[in-house]
C-alpha cells in the first residue's frame, strides 16, 4: 500500500518507448545486512520491481544428517541445538521426545509441564528476534533495543536451568538434568510480570504505526492453497489463514491439557506474520502461567525424570554410593544399552512451523538414520513466487518477516 | 504419541490394495505410524492418488528423505504424508536400485517437494525424473560424491593438521 | 557520604600515550595518535553467519553495548570498515565470499575470528566446513567459545584495539606483512 501515485495524471504528456525492457541483475549476496543469515538471492530487476529471483543456499551446510550418523543419541542435543539457535530448547525438548518415543519412555507429568514452560519461553525469545528485526528492516531501530532486553532476561533465565545462554543443550533424554532451582522460578515469575508491560511498549511502536503498516500491509502476500502446497507450517501458515498447530492436531508433552488460541491472520502479508507472532507471544505466556499454576498445584516438586534406569542417567549423588546406579551410568555413557530397532517420526512446533525428527534405529548406539524435518528450508522455496512483481524494499521485509534462519535452512 | 486409528489405518490399506495390488509390497504400523512399502514405478500414482482420493485426502507433504540400504545395495526414498482433514499421517517408502536410482518426481504433486528432492539428489544421487531443476542445493556445485551415502566418510580426508596419535583414532 | 562525594567529583580518565606535555600542549609520536585515533573508532562489519551471529546482536544490544567502545557504526560495506568480524561457520562453500570481502576492504584492516566454528572449525569436523577461516583469510584475534559470551567477544575486541593502537605506521608495508598477504595469495 504504497504511496497512491496516479501515473496516468503525472505522466500524460510522456511518450513511453516501445523497446523491449532491458533486466538489471542484483545479487542479494550471502552477506547482507538484511538476510539474517547466509542465503543467496540473484535476482532479475526490471527498475525497483523484481522480475525473478535465484536462490543459492548451502552457505553454512555444516552436515548435520551426516554427523548425526556418528554420534550415539544424547550426544546429537548439541547438533539439535544449532538448528534453529534462537530457539534452541525447542529443538532439544523435540529430539529427546523423538528418542523417548523409540525408546518407550514415559515421562511423568512433571517433566511435560517443566519442557512446556521451557518451550514455550524460547518460542517467546524466538518471536522477540523475528519481530524486532522486521522493524530493523524497516528502519525502526528502537523497538529491537527496548525488546532485546527481555531476551537477555530469557537468557539469564535458561542460564539457571542448564548454565548456556544460546545453543542450549538442555535437558536429558527422559527429562532434565537438574531440578529448576528456586532462583529460575523467582526469575521466571518476574518474566511472567513484567514482559506483557514491554511487549505492550513494543507493539505500540509498530503495530499500529502509519508507517510501518504502510510497508507490511499487502507486501508479499500468499494464498492459503498454495502454502498448504508448499509446505508451510508455523506462523507462517497461520498468517494464511490455515489455522494448523502441530500442538493442537497432534499434541505432545502434555498439550491437550492446556487452553490457549492458535492466532491466524487473513492475508498472508508481513502485517499479518508480524501480527500472528506478536499473538503468539502473549499466548505462550498464557501457557506458561496455566504450567506455573499446575505446577504449583502439585505435591511431587522433586521428580524432574524419567524412571527408567535402562536409558535415564541416575543422579550424581546416587551415581557416587550405589553400585547399581554406577554400573547403569558406565552403560548408558559408553552406549551399551541395548537400543530397539525402529523408526519414528515426531514433530514439534518449532517457532518457525512443524519441526520434524525421523529417526531410523538399527540397534546400534548410533542411529542408522536421522532426518531433520526443517520448517525454514522447505517454506523459504515460496519465496521467489512471493516476491515476484513486487518492489525490492518490499521483498527485504518479506524476507526478514519469514524467519528464515541459515542454521535451519542448510543444517 | 500420535493417535493410531485402525480404521483408518484398515481403510487406507484396502484401498490402496484394491487400485494397486501387487505394487504395495508391505504395509506395517511401526510405533505410531503406518508404513507403506511400493514398488518405485507406482509412487507417483500412489501419491497421487493419496492426495486426491476422497477417503484419503493427505493433501500435506511432511518431508521427502533419501535413505541408503548398503546390504540391498539399494537407494531408498521415504515419504511423509499427512491428512489435514482426517488428522492421519503415513510414511510410503520406495526403493531403487543403486546402480539405477531413477524415481519420478512429487513436485507435479506438491511443489514442496522441489528442494526437498534436491537435498536428496545432493545427499544420494537419487535422479528424480521431470524435475524442473535437478541440481545440487547444499553442497558445492563442483562435488562429484554423494555424501550421505554410507561409504562416504564424515570428515575430510585431505586435513593434514590432525595428529591421530593424539585423538586414538 | 563524603567518601562518595569523592569519588563522584573525581572522574577517572584514560591514560595518555608517553609524550611531552606542557602549558596547553601535549606532543606525541604520530604513530601514538594515530593509534590512539583508530582503536577508538573501529568500525566493524559484522560478517554473521550463524549462531555466535546472535551473541554479536546481544553484544550490539542495549546490555552490552559494544557503541560505547567506538563500533557505533556497523558497515555492511567493506570498503568502509575497519574490522571483519567473522561470527559463526564458515562452510567451504563460502570460503571465496569471505575471501572477496576481506580483499575488498581497505588497510589497515583487522579480523576478529568469534567463536569455535570460525576459529578452527568447531564442532564440525566434516567435509562441508572450512576448518578455521585462517585457512582462507590472515587472523589477528581468535575468540573461542560456543557460542563466546558477550563478554568474550567485547574481550576480544580490546585486544583488537591494543593491536591498532600499538601498530607500527610501517607494518603495513613491511616485508613480514608482504609475504603474510603472499601466503594467503592476496597481493
Amino acid at each position: 500500500m504504497a504511496l497512491d501515485f496516479d501515473t496516468d495524471y503525472w505522466d500524460k504528456d510522456v511518450v513511453r518507448s516501445e523497446e523491449p525492457k532491458e533486466y538489471n541483475t542484483l545479487n542479494v549476496g550471502p552477506t547482507h545486512p538484511a538476510t539474517h543469515g547466509v542465503f543467496q538471492n540473484v535476482m532479475l530487476m526490471d527498475g525497483e520491481f523484481i522480475v525473478s529471483t535465484e536462490q543459492t543456499i548451502g552457505y553454512i551446510h555444516r552436515a548435520f544428517e551426516k554427523i548425526a550418523e556418528r554420534r550415539p543419541f544424547y550426544q546429537i542435543t548439541p547438533l539439535t541445538d544449532r538448528l534453529n539457535y534462537c530457539s534452541s530448547p525447542i529443538n532439544n525438548m523435540g529430539w529427546h521426545m523423538t528418542v523417548e518415543k523409540l525408546l518407550g519412555i514415559e515421562t511423568p507429568k512433571r517433566v511435560d509441564y517443566l519442557r512446556i514452560v521451557i518451550m514455550e519461553l524460547a518460542r517467546i525469545a524466538d518471536h522477540i528476534i523475528c519481530n524486532s528485526v522486521i522493524g530493523v528492516d524497516s528502519g525502526a531501530l528502537t523497538g529491537f533495543t527496548y525488546i532485546f532486553q527481555d531476551r537477555e532476561y530469557i537468557y539469564e533465565i535458561y542460564e539457571e536451568i542448564c548454565g548456556a545462554r544460546l545453543t542450549t543443550n538442555m535437558g536429558r533424554i527422559g527429562g532434565f538434568e537438574r531440578n529448576f532451582s528456586d532462583k529460575a522460578w523467582t526469575k521466571i515469575r518476574h518474566f511472567l510480570k513484567t514482559f506483557p508491560a514491554h511487549l505492550k511498549e513494543f507493539e505500540t511502536l509498530l503495530a499500529r504505526n502509519r508507517i510501518f503498516m504502510d510497508r507490511t500491509i499487502n507486501v508479499g502476500p500468499f494464498p492459503a492453497d498454495r502454502a498448504l502446497a508448499y509446505g508451510f507450517t508455523g506462523p507462517n501458515l497461520r498468517a494464511c489463514g490455515v489455522d494448523y498447530d502441530v500442538r493442537v492436531m497432534n499434541p505432545y508433552c502434555s498439550y491437550e491439557e492446556f487452553d490457549f488460541i492458535v492466532p491466524v491472520g487473513q492475508n498472508g502479508d508481513t502485517y499479518d506474520r508480524f501480527m500472528v507472532r506478536q499473538e503468539e507471544m502473549k499466548q505462550s505466556m498464557h501457557i506458561m502461567k496455566q504450567a506455573i499454576a499446575k505446577l504449583d498445584k502439585m505435591d511431587d516438586k522433586e521428580t524432574y525424570f524419567a524412571s527408567d534406569p535402562r536409558f535415564v542417567l541416575p543422579p550424581k549423588e546416587k551415581v557416587y554410593n550405589n553400585m547399581e546406579a554406577l554400573i547403569w551410568h558406565f552403560k548408558i555413557v559408553m552406549g551399551e544399552t541395548d537400543i530397539p530397532v525402529g523408526e519414528v517420526y515426531h514433530c514439534v512446533e518449532a517457532a518457525n512451523g512443524e519441526l520434524g525428527f525421523y529417526l531410523v534405529s538399527d540397534g546400534g548406539r548410533t542411529p542408522s538414520r536421522l532426518h531433520f524435518r526443517r520448517p525454514c528450508f522447505i517454506f523459504y522455496q515460496a519465496y521467489p513466487e512471493m516476491v515476484q512483481g513486487n518492489m525490492l524494499s518490499d521483498a527485504i521485509l518479506t524476507m526478514s518477516s519469514m524467519n528464515v534462519i541459515a542454521g535451519e535452512l542448510d543444517a | 504419541m500420535f493417535q493410531i486409528n485402525p480404521e483408518r489405518n484398515q481403510l487406507v490399506v484396502a484401498r490402496l490394495i484394491e487400485n494397486f495390488g501387487e505394487a504395495i509390497e508391505k504395509h506395517e504400523v511401526l510405533s505410531d505410524m503406518l508404513c507403506i512399502t511400493v514398488a518405485k514405478e507406482v509412487i507417483h500414482d500412489v501419491l497421487l492418488f493419496l492426495r486426491d482420493e476422497k477417503e484419503m485426502q493427505f493433501n500435506f507433504l511432511t518431508t521427502l528423505c533419501g535413505m541408503h540400504y548398503p546390504e540391498k545395495e539399494q537407494l531408498g526414498v521415504v515419504y511423509h504424508l499427512h491428512s489435514f482433514v482426517n488428522n492421519n499421517r503415513i510414511r510410503i517408502k520406495t526403493a531403487t536400485d543403486i546402480s539405477n536410482p531413477v524415481i519420478l518426481t512429487a513436485t507435479t504433486i506438491w511443489p514442496a517437494a522441489n528442494w526437498m528432492e534436491r537435498e536428496t539428489y545432493d545427499f544420494y544421487g537419487i535422479l528424480f525424473e521431470g524435475h524442473p531443476n535437478l541440481v545440487r542445493i547444499l553442497n558445492m556445485d563442483d562435488m562429484t560424491d554423494f555424501p550421505m551415502r554410507k561409504d562416504f566418510p564424515l570428515e575430510d580426508q585431505t586435513r593434514e593438521d590432525k595428529d591421530d596419535s593424539m585423538f586414538g583414532r | 557520604m563524603s567518601e562518595n562525594q569523592k569519588q563522584i567529583d573525581k572522574p577517572t580518565v584514560a591514560e595518555p600515550p608517553e609524550g611531552v606535555s606542557g602549558q596547553g600542549f601535549f606532543a606525541t609520536s604520530f604513530e601514538k595518535a594515530v593509534g590512539l585515533a583508530r582503536k577508538n573508532s573501529l568500525w566493524p562489519l559484522p560478517f554473521a553467519t550463524s549462531c555466535c551471529g546472535i551473541e554479536f546482536m546481544a553484544t550490539m544490544g542495549a546490555h552490552y553495548d559494544l557503541a560505547r567502545f567506538g563500533s557505533e557504526r556497523l558497515s555492511f560495506s567493506p570498503r568502509q570498515s575497519d574490522l571483519l568480524m567473522v561470527m559463526g561457520t564458515v562452510a567451504k562453500k563460502m570460503g571465496p565470499v569471505l575471501r572477496e570481502v576481506y580483499v575488498q576492504m581497505a588497510e589497515p584492516k583487522w579480523v576478529i575470528a568469534v567463536g569455535a566454528c570460525a576459529a578452527s572449525g568447531g564442532i564440525f569436523d566434516t567435509y562441508s566446513v572450512m576448518q578455521g577461516i585462517d585457512r582462507v583469510i590472515p587472523v589477528d584475534v581468535y575468540v573461542p567459545g560456543c557460542p563466546p559470551r558477550p563478554e568474550q567477544i567485547i574481550d576480544g575486541i580490546i585486544k583488537i584495539q591494543e593491536l591498532a593502537g600499538n601498530e607500527s605506521l610501517r607494518r603495513r608495508h613491511s616485508k613480514e606483512y608482504e609475504d603474510l598477504m603472499k601466503q594467503y595469495n592476496m597481493e
